[in-house]
């Protein structure tokens, strides 16, 4: 039998509510529904999600290593663009 | 005889052969995906196994442990469903094998859920999120092969038809049953096909599989009588703990 395979998927996973998903790695699933229940079995054993998104790799655009100077580097020489010049309560996490 | 015993051995030794088998698997499943599934759904039956036989252990006045139970009965004695010994075969036969069994639990433990005995209630409840979890993927892999290639059709098709007969041990009722349905902390199997039938139906037509004729059903596993594929399996899971009684690990 000629062995087909399966379309890769990106899974993301949501930790805990409050947070956002969070990318945890791919697999291999014939359709969505395959896809969810392999994530679940593969990224959540140890109870780290109470949310997963699968997406096809395929429909992901992803921008192009060669751009990297153009894409990120301009933003090197601009520190105002931090939110460093404020002082944050104790009480704020995740900033 | 000890009715209570009985019955809870029999959801035990159901759970516990079932998770012995799909342990086979490790290793060995279609892809490294399904191979992970397999094991889980597998990890999930013993650790049902070893609510249930401790709780059978307790019925029994302590004489014997969940170990005990497990590792230190002979065939004769173990009490469940010939389904559930039949061999792993191919990937077909194992998924048809756990989607005939799952098509039970599901109802089985939301009934037990409602036990007049708290303990059972509590381990029925934990339970049933599980199942419900496993009826989702060996429902779902029944559709994707029936409804796949020809091969695929053929070949589910087939373990459909030697399978389903064995599927008569799951709605046997007895004295055993009848009593933990009456005293209310057990359900009598019977009052289950319903519900399994329907599920049954329902995932048969959409995978496109013809039900086969109805056959003669086996039974016996309830009263210990068991087909050779459980010696073999037994003689596996045991040899260690027979050779070394009081083997650590």
């Amino acid at each position: 039998m000629e062995k087909q395979h399966w379309p890769l998927w990106e899974i993301f996973i949501r930790s805990r509510q409050g947070l956002s998903h969070r990318h945890v790695g791919s697999l291999h699933a014939a359709d969505a529904e395959m896809a969810i229940e392999n994530a679940r079995d593969v990224y959540t054993r140890r109870q780290e999600g109470v949310s997963i998104w699968a997406v096809p790799a395929s429909e992901i655009t992803a921008s192009s290593p060669d751009e990297k100077d153009v894409l990120f580097d301009p933003a090197d020489d601009k520190v105002y663009r931090h939110p460093t010049f404020y002082d944050l309560p104790d009480e704020v996490k995740n900033m | 005889m000890n009715a209570r015993f009985e019955y809870l051995l029999r959801l035990g030794d159901d759970a516990l052969i079932l998770g012995q088998q799909l342990g086979l698997w490790t290793g060995h499943g279609p892809v490294l995906e399904e191979d992970i599934a397999l094991t889980n759904i597998g990890l999930d039956q013993i650790g049902q196994a070893r609510a249930w036989l401790t709780l059978a252990g307790r019925a029994e006045n302590d004489q014997r442990d969940e170990d005990a139970l497990a590792f230190h009965r002979d065939q004769s004695e173990f009490r469940n469903a010939q389904l559930c010994e039949r061999p792993n075969g191919h990937f077909g036969d194992t998924i048809v094998r756990q989607f005939l069994f799952d098509a039970y639990a599901v109802p089985l433990h939301a009934a037990l859920s409602q036990s007049n005995d708290a303990e059972i209630a509590a381990i029925a409840r934990k339970s049933a999120k599980e199942s419900v979890y496993h009826l989702r993927h060996s429902s779902a892999w029944m559709v994707r092969l029936g409804d796949g290639t020809e091969e695929s059709h053929a070949k589910v098709q087939e373990s459909l038809d030697v399978l389903l007969p064995f599927a008569g041990d799951l709605f046997h009722s007895d004295a055993v049953a009848r009593t933990a349905a009456t005293e209310g902390w057990g359900v009598d199997p019977a009052n289950l096909r319903e519900a399994w039938e329907h599920h049954l139906v329902q995932t048969l037509t959409e995978a496109g599989l013809k039900r086969p004729e109805p056959a003669p059903e086996q039974c016996g596993g309830r009263i210990g009588r068991h087909t050779e594929g459980l010696s073999f399996l037994l003689a596996e899971m045991q040899v260690l703990p027979r050779t070394y009684p009081d083997a650590k690990w």
